[in-house]
């Protein structure tokens, strides 16, 4: 019910909103907790295991009870929290775990069933038989207890992913936090400060204080104002930081969109990485509950919680409630509920030496709630006296409090564990926990508002001195500073099934089981009992079942110890960790100068890494890939073909000692190499084996341009970095990649000088350029270089032009070839004409091969040094090894890469394997499928016959071995 | 986590990319016995405490560093171009 007078929602503007399908209104500042809690409805979900009901338990993100999903269909969020959802126009929300209805949940019969499902029910019930599991058990157990479901559709909903960078972080926006930012945004320094909620104020927006003698919320929104006015400062709201990492990396996540009824182009949610050179965590503390028999009926809650209903929104669970508490801070919630007109019928408080805090309210010092009655909202509550005696009063509501908890989470992240204190029954942070972060107020255990407010200003200065910045700390306002007495209470005891997490069902019984069958680490009994492991992570929880363990197993609670805090604090939806990164997103797209050209021949796109290379050109008629695959393979050894490798890594390299450089990173010399000439080389990495292949071309005396094979492009360049300013440091050597700079066209076939001559300003010829002659030409007054170098084995040149040149060249280039009988081809072609010719790619140097296996071991040079060369050398990569062999079938069927080769009468199982497929393809000169591949000792085994076997694909035919060399074995073709 | 390198400031290491132990560096010289050739390829020491590995700032400005930091507290203690580093 809502109270007049009290709350900070606007009572002049209702919002309509729906719950399980009953249309309702609220008012804007309503959270869906806050608005149903308004109209008295308190059963908002049903919990995982044994179905029970379950109302509203905090006022927070810690709220483990109240989940449910929100908005409808592809963009359904499931396991919300009702206490953090803001209310909006429109806002649909369903509860979850029940069916058919929550009033109605015929599942709650696992209630009944309750002495056969307690901790480790799982691993005992469901063991045997074991096929049961897969097919019986696990689906049944996944039906009955779960939380919300996903939709099942593609996310439409748009989330970010952004950087920060500040000096001081400042985590929390209550009244030390507040303070910090204050303090340290004075000295100049660039403060952002994170609040989780819609506005600042933390626990003081739940209060009812004073703070320089005015209402509190009045200091806070002149703080913020003042903070708002300054440029090195940012707030930002609805934003939890949910992870603490190294070097100050704090991971944040951003409510953008999710309390606006329309996106209106806002993300729902961002995820920030902020960096910070100093944080100050001023993140609060959460309360924890007091275990007794049916604590968790609907309507009983944290006390604190209580108290905040009744000053943010204006709304209390019901019309005469009760506080149980073992510290001063719950008389707080008794005294504030009877000033807002609340029967409050008891205050309980099981310290029996306790002065009553709360003024003319009912008080009962040494009294306990031994049990809570009700079913689906709480009726009564029985106490218990010193003596032993039972009284039963009638209440609606019931605010509990076992003492608050520090929220230390963040300062575990990096591996610290929190220290125990006894004086207020809690862990605190360790100092120096996680390095640049400090601690202040009630997330350090200083619980009332001016030492809050001490504290901050204290950490906050402190952070910006640290850094250089230079202030005073700033004037402490006034504000109240009552103790926080507590004695520890973590479960009444009796008879009947006393709640701890509440999430996942967790009995203080459960624990002393698992105690008793000798889990006895905190660990064990965590997973055992699953105490903790929900989605709310245990945060109200787990210290009362670790206090329960301690008790049961004869230790105090520091030697007990804590389980371990993990990011994130709060859940945090894949979907904004993983922003951007959905579909094409996933990674970046790279496209050559061609592209546009080729999509617009028809050719279909296939991915190179990054990059996007036509698979094939159709043309009409042709109905099949390998039709026009033929075609481009004998047009290119019949008239002339053009190919985009502008993919393949150029890297253009300058100074003297360029040749030196090359002569230690390529197994063959290139010292030796004339201006004017291109030379092949080979690379292996330290360990001796192929690292990558390609071309080199000295254009002139101090300037050279090496190729790279696309896939290796990258590596290759890290690695010449490596070894350039590794052990090259005194050469005079630069370079740089310039793959994106340069388009590069193959012009191959016997037409191919032809149709160059037609375009160049000036002609060439076969002694002018030679095979493996380069040098510079012009095209159409365009500067450009010429490399007479072939892949396909064909009649070749390579034309490279600036790349802005070059979708006009390649538009050019192709029509001149298709008025010569030729056209463009694509990577199937390429691919067919390389393996005709017995030229390696990395499907062949995939890393395991050296260059004595791929038949280049004369490659490496004796007579300089160069890396790899050394443990290249090593017994055992020079004999007895699988080389590169050829492939052709002799039996009927299609050779198949990734087969494996075994003896022809040799079963084939992995002890009889001589080798395996790399590459295959159809040759049309050839007139068959043509293989490469490695094989045992291959090289003195052509003309063997062997079995070739893929058990994957069903593949078992007969195979010849050949020279790897199919095509033109001469190279008279290259050569002209 | 982030590095401090020399030449771009502290960047993010997701601009980096992760090589392994410094040592190597200390390349042996080309006529070395094979055992130190092995050792230099397959020994490393897996360190509590202090190490020193490569960084390479691929998405930064292509420099190897040699990062310093500790492997119990993951603090970073400095990073110095290998241009400017000898091994161990
Ligand atoms: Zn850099």
């Amino acid at each position: 019910m809502r109270i007049d007078g009290k709350g900070r929602v606007d009572r002049t503007r209702p919002v309509t909103y729906s719950f399980d399908g009953v249309t309702r209104t609220g008012l804007a500042g309503d959270t869906l907790a806050s608005a149903l809690m308004a109209e008295g409805e308190l059963l908002l979900g049903r919990s995982f295991k044994y179905h029970r009901p379950r109302g509203v338990l905090t006022a927070g993100s810690e709220e483990p009870n109240a989940l449910v999903t929100v908005r409808t269909g592809a963009q359904a969020d499931p396991n919300t929290r009702a206490t953090v959802q803001e209310l909006y126009e429109g806002l649909t929300a369903v509860s979850q775990n029940r069916w058919p209805s929550l009033d109605f949940d015929l599942l709650a019969v696992n209630n009944l069933a309750a002495p056969f499902l307690g901790a480790g029910f799982y691993y005992k019930t469901f063991m045997w038989p074991k096929a049961f599991w897969e097919k019986l058990y696990e689906p049944m157990i996944r039906r009955a207890a779960g939380l919300g479901a996903l939709s099942g559709a593609h996310d439409p909903d748009r989330y970010e992913r952004a950087f920060a960078f500040c000096d001081v972080l400042v985590i929390g926006g209550g009244p030390a936090g507040l303070m910090a930012a204050w303090a340290a945004a004075k000295t100049g320094a660039d403060v952002i400060l994170c609040c989780e909620e819609p506005e600042p104020g933390g626990r003081l927006l739940s209060e009812d204080e004073q703070i320089e003698g005015r209402p509190a919320l009045d200091w806070v929104q002149e703080t913020v104002a003042l903070l708002a006015t300054r440029d090195n400062v940012r707030i930002m709201t609805r934003t939890t930081v949910t992870g603490a990492f190294d070097q100050g990396t704090y991971g944040a996540l951003e409510r953008v969109a999710g309390h606006l009824p329309e996106a209106d182009g806002l993300p729902l949610e961002c995820f920030w990485r902020i960096a910070a050179r100093r944080a100050v965590l001023a993140a609060g503390a959460l309360e924890r509950h007091v275990a007794f028999r049916d604590n968790d009926r609907p309507g009983v809650m944290m006390a604190g919680a209580m108290r905040a209903y009744l000053h943010r929104w204006g709304v209390v669970p019901g019309q005469s409630v009760a506080v149980f508490g073992n510290n001063d801070d719950a008389h707080r919630t008794a005294r504030d509920m009877a000033h807002a007109g609340v029967d409050v019928v008891a205050l309980i408080d099981s310290r029996h030496d306790a002065e009553n805090r709360a003024g003319d309210v009912p008080f009962y010092p040494g009294w306990q709630v031994a049990r809570a009655h009700g079913g689906k909202a709480l009726e009564a509550i029985t106490l218990r006296a010193p003596n032993g005696r039972h009284e039963k009063l009638a209440v609606q509501g019931l605010g509990v409090s076992g003492g608050w908890n520090p929220s230390v989470h963040l300062t575990c992240h990096t591996g610290a564990r929190p220290v125990w204190r006894d004086d207020i029954a809690a862990f605190v942070p360790r100092d120096g926990a996680v390095p640049g972060l400090s601690v202040a107020g009630a997330a350090r255990g200083t619980f009332d508002t001016s030492g809050c407010l001490r504290d901050g200003a204290e950490a906050g200065l402190e952070a910006a001195q640290a850094l250089g910045f230079s202030g005073a700390l700033p004037h402490l306002p006034q504000a109240d500073a009552s103790p926080y007495r507590l004695r520890r209470l973590w479960a009444v005891a009796g008879k009947g099934r006393a709640w701890l997490d509440f999430q996942n069902d967790v009995t203080v019984k459960d624990v002393k089981q698992a105690a008793a069958e000798n889990y006895v680490s905190v660990e064990h009994m965590k997973r055992y009992t699953t105490q903790g492991m929900a989605t709310d992570q245990g945060k109200s929880s787990n210290v009362a079942a670790l206090a329960i363990l301690a008790d049961a197993t004869g230790r105090d609670i520091p030697e007990t110890g804590t389980t371990t805090f993990r990011p994130p604090y709060s859940p945090v939806a894949i979907a904004a960790l993983g922003a951007g990164a959905q579909g094409m997103g996933f990674a970046p797209q790279r496209f050559t100068t061609s592209h546009k050209a080729s999509v617009a021949m028809g050719a279909p796109m296939i991915e190179a890494g990054l990059w996007y290379r036509p698979s094939y050109f159709p043309r009409k008629g042709e109905t099949h890939w390998r039709h026009s695959c033929d075609r481009e393979v004998t047009m290119v050894r019949e008239a002339v073909g053009i190919c985009d490798v502008s993919t393949l890594g150029k890297i253009d390299l300058q100074g003297r000692d360029v040749g030196a450089f090359l002569d230690f990173v390529y197994t063959n010399t290139f010292s030796t190499l004339k201006p004017g000439r291109v030379r092949y080389g080979l690379m292996l990495r330290e360990d001796g084996h192929v690292m990558d292949d390609g071309t080199t071309a000295r254009l002139s005396d101090k300037h050279w341009v090496m190729t790279t094979t696309t896939a290796a492009a990258g590596e290759v360049m890290r690695h010449l970095d490596w070894v350039k300013q590794a052990f090259c440091r005194e050469m005079d050597v630069r370079f740089i990649s310039v793959t994106e700079q340069w388009a590069q066209f193959a012009v191959a076939g016997p037409n191919s000088r032809a149709l160059l001559n037609g375009l160049l300003d000036s002609p060439v010829d076969d002694e002018s350029f030679p095979f493996m002659q380069c040098g510079p030409v012009t095209v159409g007054g365009v500067e450009a270089r010429l490399f007479r170098i072939s892949f396909s084995g064909e009649y070749a040149y390579e034309l490279a032009v600036p790349a802005r040149y070059g979708a006009s060249l390649f538009d050019l280039l192709v029509a001149r070839a298709e008025g010569m009988g030729g056209g463009a081809y694509g990577m199937e072609a390429l691919n067919v004409l390389r393996i005709e010719k017995g030229h390696i790619t990395h499907s062949e140097i995939h890393g395991r091969v050296t260059a004595f296996d791929i038949g280049f071991a004369r490659m490496v040079s004796g007579k300089k040094d160069c890396i790899g060369k050394a443990l290249a050398a090593r017994p055992g990569l020079n004999e007895d090894r699988e080389e590169l062999v050829g492939l052709r079938p002799v039996s009927a069927g299609h050779l198949i890469a990734g087969g494996h080769l075994f003896g022809e009468g040799a079963e084939p199982v992995s002890a009889n394997d001589q080798g395996y497929v790399t590459s295959v393809g159809y040759s049309p000169a050839m007139g068959c499928d043509l293989g490469l591949g490695f094989l045992r000792n291959g090289r003195a085994r052509h003309g063997e016959k062997l079995r070739l076997v893929d058990h994957l694909r069903g593949v078992d035919i007969v195979v010849q071995v050949t020279d790897p060399v199919a095509f033109d074995p001469e190279g008279g073709r290259l050569r002209g | 986590m982030r590095i401090p390198c020399p030449i771009c400031g502290t960047r993010d290491r997701r601009e980096f990319y992760y090589q392994g132990a410094a040592s190597m560096l200390d390349r042996p010289a080309a006529e070395a016995p094979l055992e130190v050739w092995h050792d230099y390829l397959h020994l490393r020491d897996n360190p509590a405490g202090g190490t020193r590995d490569l960084w390479y700032h691929a998405s930064g400005c292509g420099s190897w560093l040699v990062v310093e930091r500790d492997t119990v507290t993951h603090e970073v203690l400095g990073a110095a171009l290998v241009e400017a580093c000898d091994a161990d």
